[in-house]
């Protein structure tokens, strides 16, 4: 699209790392040859993604305006660039970032990137990527060379391969870290960054370290692999020895699973070698067909944990020596270090600067609350880390390149961007706050609140993603609206919940571990598919997000401001000695949690708005879903089926609670079987109640003509009834019956939605 | 095209960029334009192929809120505190500066006259018929440098003239920001008449 692009090749010829630059070559040719009809569109597709250059809703050239679905007439016609997927239709870049750590001039080229091939905005991911929006593939070649000259590769940002490798981003200057992890987190990217042990994954492969196990900031338990800093004493020598605990198989997505101890502790010698030889045990049995069960989170529940020990450590017998295993530690470790630009103050404090900028430009009661949430010391005394709160993670070109300046002003350019889509400022000095202060208002970057219930996380949803159910993004930015204030006045133990917005189930906006948790659902009313929130409640975000929520009830996108606020009054009221969120939704009970939010399940009587979602107007639909279903009134039985099987569920949810472990799994697949024999009844009213013929029936009917099948996720949902009737009558440990529940979730969420899709009403 | 690798005193203006500042901005609330937006899409009603809506007003002095189309945005954008209605050619185009910068002026001038005649916004949009900018949004044909704003000026110097008979324009003199200017007109011009100037 852009004239410019042939040009920049000649321009940069030199300033690139080698290595990017060949990489960009490369694409730049299979560009030309998908072009020719001499690459096919499935190849063309894996090699963009590996490229981090991403599809985007509505590439498949259609889209519900809101009266009718209208084709989107390209000039490129139906030429595309993956199956289904046309060449000109807009897509996402995404743009890896080691350890979310920048400099200045990256933060430029950003800003300049944004601006010329994207929307003007630069988006801050989950797991601390860069992502812009509205992109033309014809312009990704370009795009890359400027940020392989700024050193930045978007190389496997996406596709099956090693994904950006996240830190901790108060790595280095935290108080109660066991050390810096961020020499060994760049080790590991560049090690595994084209390795050939990683080019051949199933799906997906996502590494986190973190300085320590107590704080969030790392998430490592919901990583593919994550690794915990960790110090021992040597009992031969009595000197200290650094190393890490390695976990592995965690995830979210779906059904999200807790990552599991591999290794106790890694020395950093044996950090690059055992995790290549992780690489080769995943790459070598993990599931290559059915991409549903191809995380290696699947791999290892299927082999269990010792015997996936058992495997990499075999392997890591095996691994030909290279020499790269302690080359690229000692060289990340000597070419890695922080130092502040500013001496620390040494009689000023930050509560002394309060009144001076108050009495300067009235700011008092935002400078306090800036202070508050915005700033943590550092373990370096006289210094504090600052942290950005962006709005959504969204950040202009102009206020990229003011934060530039900022951060060339007061510090070395120490500034790295955050799981919670924010940046933090390291290294500041106590002394510059009210400057900095001062600079970031001007560039309207002074937003109070960060991590606090303000700062609400989401994923793109059905802005511009392929998989979005609802609008998470519409949705976190009318809470941020509704509580920005009113947090602030309220109890202090509800200004620091988490709130975390997903537009599907595969949690990219990271709901379970959200004390307030939302992704996104659809659900039929009156015969019109509306947009829902599945609410999850008491995950924790704390200690690496040690513990994931519970679903408890699907309700309307309009009547989620609602849901926090009730359930917010309600903490704050019987709370009990300090008690933390999650535990007050344990104590509460989710039968009683229920209850409180059954009537907000239901639109109010004549509210028309349900119809729509968050900031846009367009009658609500998913694809097609509920065109020409003018069922009115009339209540199927399917719909009435898949009530049951939520009913179902949620008792399943309380036996759970209550310890009763096997009998909560095998309430949770009767719940699959009731909602499975809901739709087959749609065609067969004469079916029973034999789970074999339920099963056989619901696969002959609806998945072996993918009726069922998700557009994104296919056959997904169906499997989990399939393993799960295969295994029933054996017993549930609180694992399986864990994973079953969620599963279980998820299935009948497919059920309503293959329901709404047939809009097959069958009055009774 | 021209390569800035060559010494040329000639510039190639490409992805222009059209933004025209709306009277009392301040009191403009722009709910009430994203279903205009989407009534665009429905009726596909430029002869540019629009896609979608996007929302950026948690962003301070940004974007706002964004029509996405193939061949260009429109925006109502509010960089550095100033509201307007901003036109973003994406796609390239042929002939003479002054040809691609009229085309890019009538198209966001267009879009300005369906915004102040729209029943669903009551007259609340007026545009001020005064500040028009220019900026060119590829920096490598068109840097941000003293030769490069030498070279173009005669051209936007051309458009000023044509829309206003006579307006002062003064650049962004900043080498990180893209090439732009601002013609000040001294006098408020309507954008039917700014329309018909455009065409004559």
């Amino acid at each position: 699209m852009k004239s410019s692009n042939s040009l920049w090749k000649q321009k940069l010829d030199g300033k690139m790392p080698e290595e990017l630059a060949r990489e960009i070559d490369i694409f730049e040719t299979e560009i030309a040859l998908r072009k020719q009809g001499k690459l096919e569109e499935r190849l063309f597709a894996e090699t963009r993604l590996r490229r981090g250059a991403y599809g985007q809703r509505y590439d498949n050239g259609q889209r519900n305006d809101g009266q009718k679905v209208q084709k989107l007439n390209f000039p490129s016609g139906d030429f595309t660039k993956g199956p289904n997927t046309m060449w000109d239709a807009p897509g996402m870049q995404r743009i890896k970032v080691p350890a979310g750590g920048l400099n200045a001039s990256q933060l430029e080229t950003m800003a300049e990137l944004a601006e010329e091939y994207s929307d003007g905005i630069a988006h801050v991911t989950t797991r601390q990527d860069f992502q812009l929006h509205y992109i033309h593939i014809d312009d990704t070649p370009a795009l890359m060379r400027r940020l392989a000259a700024a050193n930045i590769t978007t190389r496997e940002a996406c596709g099956n391969s090693v994904r950006n490798v996240t830190a901790c981003p108060y790595a280095g200057v935290c108080t109660d870290e066991s050390f810096d992890v961020t020499p060994y987190a760049r080790a590991l990217s560049r090690f595994l960054l084209g390795h050939p042990d990683c080019q051949n994954f199933g799906r997906k492969f996502k590494p986190a370290f973190s300085g320590c196990a107590q704080h969030a900031c790392g998430l490592t338990s919901l990583h593919d692999l994550g690794l915990i800093a960790k110090t021992r004493i040597n009992e031969a020598t009595g000197r200290e020895e650094l190393g890490f605990e390695m976990y592995v198989g965690g995830g979210l997505g779906a059904v999200p699973y807790h990552a599991k101890l591999l290794d106790s502790f890694v020395p950093p010698e044996e950090l690059l070698p055992l995790t290549q030889s992780i690489a080769r045990v995943f790459a070598r049995l993990g599931e290559k067909k059915n991409r549903n069960r191809a995380r290696i989170k699947f791999l290892i529940q299927d082999l269990g944990i010792e015997k996936f020990r058992e495997l990499v450590f075999e392997e890591r017998k095996t691994l030909p020596f290279d020499p790269r295993w302690t080359e690229y530690i000692e060289q990340a470790r000597s070419e890695f270090r922080e130092t502040p630009l500013k001496e620390a103050p040494q009689n000023e404090t930050a509560e002394s600067s309060l009144v001076t900028i108050g009495d300067l430009n009235g700011a008092s009661e935002n400078f306090k609350r800036w202070m508050k949430f915005n700033n943590r010391p550092q373990r370096q005394p006289g210094y504090v880390t600052v942290t950005i709160a962006l709005p959504l993670g969204d950040i202009t070109a102009n206020q990229l390149r003011s934060l530039a300046d900022i951060v060339r002003r007061f510090t070395k350019e120490t500034i790295r961007t955050t799981v919670e889509q924010n940046f933090v400022i390291r290294w500041v000095s106590k002394g510059d706050l009210p400057d900095l202060y001062k600079a970031l208002d001007a560039a309207g970057l002074a937003d109070v609140g960060a991590g606090a219930l303000v700062d609400v996380t989401s994923c793109p949803g059905t802005d511009t993603c392929k998989l979005g159910i609802s609008s998470s993004r519409g949705l976190a930015a009318e809470l941020r609206r509704q509580v920005s204030e009113k947090s602030f006045q309220s109890d202090e133990a509800v200004q620091n919940l988490h709130i975390k917005i997903s537009g599907c189930f595969n949690s990219c906006g990271q709901h379970h571990v959200a004390d307030l948790g939302f992704y996104g659902v659809s659900r039929k009313i009156a015969g019109h598919a509306v947009p829902h929130f599945q609410v999850v409640l008491g995950g924790q975000w704390e200690h690496n997000a040690a513990s994931y929520g519970l679903p408890v009830a699907a309700v309307p996108s309009k009547n989620i401001p609602q849901v926090v606020t009730r359930l917010t009054n309600r903490y704050v009221a019987e709370r009990e000695n300090g008690e933390a969120f999650k535990d007050f939704v344990k104590r509460t009970g989710k039968a009683e949690l229920k209850n409180m939010l059954e009537d907000l399940t239901r639109p109010a009587a004549g509210d028309s708005s349900i119809f729509s979602d968050w900031g846009d107007p367009r009658e609500y639909t998913l694809g097609d879903m509920g065109e020409g279903e003018c069922a009115g009134e009339v209540v199927s039985a399917v719909d009435f089926g898949l009530a049951a099987a939520e009913r179902e569920l949620f008792e399943a949810q309380l036996l759970f609670e209550k310890g009763e472990v096997d009998q909560a799994g095998k309430s949770a697949y009767h719940s699959m079987l009731t909602a499975a024999r809901a739709l087959v009844r749609a065609e067969n009213q004469d079916i029973g109640d034999d789970p074999d013929q339920i099963v056989a029936e619901f696969r002959q009917r609806y998945y072996d003509t993918r009726l069922f099948f998700d557009p994104f996720a296919g056959g997904k949902f169906a499997g989990y009834l399939f393993a799960a009737h295969e295994k029933a009558g054996q017993p549930y440990s609180e694992e399986s019956s864990r994973y079953l529940i969620d599963e279980a979730q998820l299935f009948i969420d497919a059920a309503h939605s293959c329901s709404n899709r047939l809009g097959k009403p069958v009055a009774v | 095209m021209r390569s800035i690798l060559e010494e040329e005193v000639t510039v190639e203006l490409q992805h222009i960029n059209v933004k025209l500042l709306l009277k009392e901005s301040a009191s403009i609330a722009l709910d009430a334009v994203i279903p205009v937006f989407h009534s665009w899409i429905q009726d596909q009603i430029f002869d540019e192929l629009l896609l979608d809506v996007a929302d950026y007003r948690h962003v301070k002095q940004g974007p706002g809120l964004m029509l996405i189309g193939h061949e260009a945005d429109y925006s109502l954008d509010n960089t550095d505190g100033l509201l307007g209605l901003r036109y973003n050619r994406k796609a390239s185009l042929a002939g003479t500066n002054l040809d691609r910068s009229s085309q890019a002026t009538r198209s966001a001038l267009l879009a300005c006259q369906r915004l102040e005649s729209d029943t669903r916004l009551n007259g609340r949009f007026r545009f001020n018929g005064q500040d028009v900018q220019l900026i060119i949004n590829d920096r490598l044909l068109s840097p941000n440098d003293e030769k490069t704003r030498q070279a173009a000026a005669p051209d936007f110097q051309r458009l000023a003239n044509k829309l206003f008979g006579h307006a002062e324009l003064t650049y962004n003199l900043d080498p990180r920001r893209l090439l732009s200017a601002s013609i000040r007109s001294s006098k408020p011009v309507s954008t039917g008449e700014l329309l018909k100037n455009l065409a004559d």
